[in-house]
């Protein structure tokens, strides 16, 4: 098994959050792990991206230029990363904010209303939550319990009582590909 | 201790901190400036000093003078930063003082980019500074052997008391990955008599230099400093190799770019390709010596890095004419991907390059 996934959106989204969360996460299920962020000169509110490796075997290039997923968290993300995922891939669409459809039909597109969904939790914030519960639960990369034990690694022991919220919103994120399933089966 | 998830930067810190090293001088520089800040937060904590110094050249001064006094003493920048350090770390080589010097490198020439790149390793193996020196150059491709080298990086300055450059780029830097702190092969260090730590009134003043006015004296000198890199050469060779006696196309790379290369590798194996890797881990001494076991009908050496061609330079040394020795390099912050390398093997296997 190897999961190669690119996490896009807009700064202040929270990708590198969940980025990171993907691979604390994958490391707690003694899987090999990389993560790495772009850090180029980018724009306030421009695009931020990163890459994450969930591997059963030692991570090669940490570098994902054909992702097996991609998280897109707005529209400019779309239209540059939906092009590169691989044949069969998986495809997650932040339909809250990206207007369009997605033009590949050799891949599995997820659209996930993730600020609408947010918004309903009351904590615009946990959008990217909603997203990276979609992810798990449609590629099952890693277990949402293991999500939350790495929660407190990454954002610290003080960001605890915010477990339960954000744990509704994995949730969330996984009933909207649950749904999403059934009704194109 | 458990495995931690850590920023190749953060981890350098935190395996310096392990090493035992107290003392860091340094000067902000993207992309390593999580370094100075996890310093600048954790040093403190365990009774060390950060400073940031007024410049690079402050800096690596800074690093002489503890050094010169015995202690465990870094200092971190990228590219342009170094440059800038060059004197210092001839004065050091020189006066033949035990540091670490870091160089996460970015974009050049000049003040380049800040995105990840290989372009120092020329300065590095050859000497950016003046004189007749040599850095022991330790090229991580992972975070947990970047932790790994920096610790025992230390004990290799104090062994030989030669400054060590820990040589990666933007990419390890800013990378996360697992990394656990374990300690490395022990070794016999000698005790630091030399150091200006006062006389107490039981000894003649020591004296840390780099000036020998006297012919003789400097000639003296210099093959003494011969004498221990030959030693160096001889006992701190480190690299990893792959299937290089049955290769039919050997890749060398070092660093960030070996692994894109294994991915490669691994890729062009399922279409039943043969292709080798020989990785240095440390860029001086170089691995010469590999080379020799790479298999004769081998038809030739594809050397990637991200630069415009220097390691190549001691890959045609290692082969000594018995291989053509091929190039595939990206600058200015692109990286080269496992498709590009894939191509340029299946161009040598085709003979049209």
């Amino acid at each position: 098994m190897e999961e190669r996934i690119i996490i896009a959106g807009f700064g202040g989204q929270g990708v590198m959050a969940i980025g990171q969360l993907l691979t604390y996460a994958g490391m707690i299920e003694d899987k090999n792990v990389s993560w790495l962020p772009s850090y180029g000169p980018e724009m306030r509110g421009g695009t931020a991206n990163c890459s994450v490796v969930v591997s059963t075997e030692a991570v090669g290039s940490p570098v994902v230029v054909s992702p097996t997923s991609a998280i897109v968290m707005n529209k400019p993300s779309l239209d540059k990363f939906e092009p590169a995922v691989v044949e069969g891939g998986r495809l997650f669409i932040n339909s809250s904010l990206v207007d369009r459809k997605s033009n590949r039909d050799d891949i599995e597109v997820y659209y996930v209303p993730a600020n609408e969904i947010a918004n309903e939790l009351g904590n615009m914030r946990v959008a990217n939550m909603v997203m990276l519960g979609a992810y798990i639960e449609a590629s099952k990369t890693v277990s949402l319990e293991s999500i939350l034990e790495g929660f407190t690694k990454v954002f610290g022991e003080d960001k605890a009582h915010l477990l339960p919220l954000n744990r509704e919103a994995l949730e969330k994120g996984a009933e909207v590909v649950r749904n999403q399933l059934a009704t194109t089966v | 201790m458990a495995k931690v998830l850590m920023k190749g930067n953060e981890a350098i810190g935190a395996a310096a901190i392990e090493a035992g090293c107290r003392y860091f001088f340094g000067y902000p520089i993207t992309p390593q400036s999580e370094l100075p800040e996890y310093m600048a937060r954790e040093l403190p904590k365990v009774g060390g000093v950060f400073l940031q110094a007024e410049s690079e050249i402050a800096a690596i001064n800074m690093v002489y003078g503890a050094a010169g006094a015995g202690a465990r003493v870094m200092t971190s920048s990228s590219s342009p930063g170094i440059s800038l350090k060059q004197e210092g770390i001839s004065y050091i080589a020189g006066a033949e003082l035990p540091c670490l010097i870091v160089n996460i490198m970015r974009g050049g020439p000049g003040l380049g980019s800040i995105l990840p790149s290989q372009t120092d390793y020329f300065q590095a193996t050859r000497g950016g500074g003046n004189g007749d020196y040599r850095l022991v150059v330790l090229a991580p491709s992972n975070v947990q052997e970047l932790v790994d080298l920096v610790i025992e990086g230390f004990d290799i300055a104090d062994q030989y008391r030669n400054p060590v450059m820990i040589l990666g780029d933007g990419m390890i830097g800013q990378m996360m990955e697992p990394v656990e702190l374990r300690k490395p092969k022990q070794r016999e260090l000698p005790p630091k008599d030399w150091a200006t730590d006062g006389t107490k009134d039981k000894r003649k003043p020591n004296i840390i230099n780099s000036l020998y006015l006297a012919a003789e004296e400097l000639e003296a000198h210099n093959q003494r400093l011969q004498e221990k890199y030959k030693k160096i050469m001889e006992n701190e060779v480190k690299v990893e190799s792959y299937n290089i006696e049955d290769a039919d196309v050997v890749i060398a790379a070092y660093g960030t770019i070996s692994r894109i290369a294994k991915t490669a590798i691994s890729q062009l194996e399922k279409e039943g390709y043969k292709v080798g890797l020989i990785r240095p881990i440390t860029l001086w001494p170089y691995p010469y010596d590999e080379f020799e076991k790479i298999n004769d009908k081998c038809k030739g050496i594809l050397t990637v890095e991200m630069n415009t061609g220097q390691m190549v330079d001691d890959v045609k040394i290692a082969v000594k004419g018995k291989f053509p020795v091929y190039f595939h390099g990206r600058t200015g912050g692109m990286v080269p991907t496992p498709d590009e390398i894939i191509d340029k093997v299946k161009k040598i296997y085709g003979g049209e390059i």
